[in-house]
């Protein structure tokens, strides 16, 4: 069997005399790739745990200075609302127009409310406010810090006594946590507000009928699982970021590279975590309210 | 502690410093005086930069100590190192200023970091320093952007010696400038030497700084191409000296000729 296999980063597999390549050699190239792959994998995720644990440290130490809280809380809540909003808007009115049809279908389109209104709340609000954070400002976050790592900016903060992780990853995570809930109200809100509009003035459904379903259709736990959950998203938001921004390589390709590693490493953890948390909080929800189990 | 640390602001001795996976520091011995200017050159790769970045604490040595003032740096706890930090001060490369503050902010940074000195008295230092570096009070609301290499680098310089530091390390001061702003450059750092007692540790390899404003020159070589158990500092003594140096590759850095080296480049 002859094969011409290039593998890069690798020893090179080890050529018979007739210069082929056996499929034992192929397999050791693949078990040393993927061997490297999940070293490094492990490696990287213990180095992003410490970096978080020096963080909260300083966070329970040291609480950063004011003037620098209120820049980032500005820069990464109040600038972010805008956007957060005009999305809501739109994947309220999307929710109408794909709901529309099957509920009509049935003569249900008066209870539309219901799964626009809880999907929001329950699950489209805080991913899409999360996505749109780690959009805009995780990746923004990356870039600068990664600048300021190659500029020798970082260096010249320690050097003048200040942390670096106290003075620009401190308020950075601190906006995130203490924001996002925000940020995910205004989707939630804008959300309901958008597929109301679409559902009555668009798809002409009556307007009380819309109202009193919706009504009936979210519970406070609904709510608050929504917000409990973002808060997760923005600190690993922040983490994450923060995190590639301070490991950044050297030039013009190592910025982008952390910024972009920076939003798919983000959204990536932000579905992993709303996996795991959606589970937990069903186990909560129906230990609190057993009722609820028998519905479903 | 022993006698001879005391008498040393710096003390270094056997270190070793690996970076990146790299071995760049091979068995350094050197101890700077207070009050010393010390040039530290070679070519690009020599380590002399590692080495600067060591012995102010943002490198950790693979082995080795490092003294300051008798203190051994590696022994210190993060806020014991801040610490000692603030008594140095750094001027690096590319000036290093937060292009997110105006120059105000950014020579008043190592003032609000460090000390309880109210509105005023930062207001009055930041502008007594900046005239001291040859800059007019109108710059202190420009960006770092709006600002020349040159004009960046006395900002840099500004900063460094706002806290009136014990040691001021240079690294490549005069690195990308013309011929006057580096001797304007050069001048200054005289000019900081003669209002305040520091010692200052000058990373380059301008010739002309090393041989105008330092008292030592320290000359690494390498570590690849060293022959076996041959000391990485090829030279250690007065700028004077340079020219008179038995080793060839002293004389010829010093001249600036590439001979063998074009070959082993070239090939």
């Amino acid at each position: 069997m002859s094969l011409s296999v290039s593998t890069q980063n690798d020893p090179a597999p080890r050529r018979p005399e007739n210069g082929s390549v056996t499929i034992r050699d192929m397999l050791y190239a693949w078990v040393v790739q993927w061997g490297a792959a999940v070293v490094n994998g492990v490696a990287t995720v213990g180095d992003i745990a410490l970096f978080a644990w020096q963080m909260l440290v300083w966070i329970f130490t040291r609480l950063p200075q004011r003037g620098t809280l209120l820049v980032n809380f500005y820069q990464i809540g109040v600038l972010s609302l805008p956007v957060v909003a005009l999305t809501g808007t739109f994947i309220g009115m999307v929710l109408a127009v794909q709901s529309y049809y099957q509920f009509h279908a049935i003569g249900l389109e008066s209870h539309l409310g219901v799964v626009i209104n809880t999907s929001l709340v329950r699950e489209l609000g805080p991913v899409l406010a999360a996505t749109m954070l780690a959009g805009r400002v995780g990746s923004a976050m990356a870039a600068v810090l990664g600048t300021m790592r190659v500029t020798e900016q970082i260096d010249a903060l320690t050097t003048m006594g200040a942390d670096p992780i106290h003075y620009l990853v401190v308020p950075r995570f601190l906006a995130c946590i203490f924001l996002i809930p925000a940020l995910t109200i205004m989707a939630d809100f804008m959300g309901i507000v958008g597929g109301y509009f679409y559902s009555v003035m668009v798809l002409d459904i009556d307007h009380a009928a819309y109202l009193t379903h919706s009504r009936d259709g979210v519970v406070g736990f609904d709510l608050f699982s929504g917000i409990f959950k973002s808060v997760f998203f923005g600190g690993m938001i922040a983490v994450i970021s923060c995190y590639q921004g301070f490991h950044c390589k050297p030039g013009a390709e190592g910025v982008g590279k952390a910024a972009t590693q920076a939003f798919v490493y983000s959204f990536v953890m932000i579905l992993a975590i709303d996996l795991f948390l959606n589970i937990i909080l069903d186990k909560i929800y129906f230990a609190m309210y057993p009722a609820g189990a028998n519905i479903l | 502690m022993s006698d001879s640390a005391a008498e040393h602001l710096i003390d270094v001795q056997h270190l070793h410093v690996d970076f990146h996976g790299q071995k760049i520091l091979k068995d350094i011995s050197v101890s700077i005086e207070a009050g010393e200017t010390v040039a530290v050159i070679g070519e690009s790769g020599c380590g002399k930069t590692v080495f600067m970045k060591t012995i102010v604490g943002l490198i950790p040595p693979t082995r080795g100590t490092l003294r300051f003032d008798g203190q051994d740096l590696s022994a210190l706890s993060p806020p014991a190192l801040s610490d000692v930090r603030r008594r140095f001060g750094f001027v690096f490369q590319n000036a290093a200023l937060f292009d997110s503050m105006t120059i105000f902010d950014n020579v008043a940074f190592p003032m609000r970091q460090s000390t309880t000195a109210d509105d005023d008295e930062i207001h009055e230092r930041v502008l007594k320093h900046l005239q001291e570096v040859g800059l007019p009070p109108t710059v202190i609301s420009k960006r770092p952007s709006e600002l020349s290499g040159g004009m960046r680098k006395r900002v840099g310089i500004a900063r460094a010696i706002i806290l009136q530091p014990e040691l001021v390390v240079y690294d490549e001061p005069t690195t990308g400038l013309d011929p006057i702003m580096s001797d304007v450059i050069n001048e200054l750092m005289l000019d900081v030497r003669r209002r305040y007692p520091v010692t200052s540790v000058i990373v380059t390899h301008d010739m002309r700084t090393a041989q105008k404003v330092s008292d030592r020159v320290l000359m690494f070589y390498p570590r690849a191409r060293l022959a076996k158990d041959e000391p990485q500092v090829l030279y250690d003594g007065p700028p004077a000296g340079l020219d008179q140096c038995e080793d060839d590759r002293v004389r010829q850095f010093v001249r600036g000729e590439a001979g063998q080296r074009l070959m082993e480049i070239t090939g």
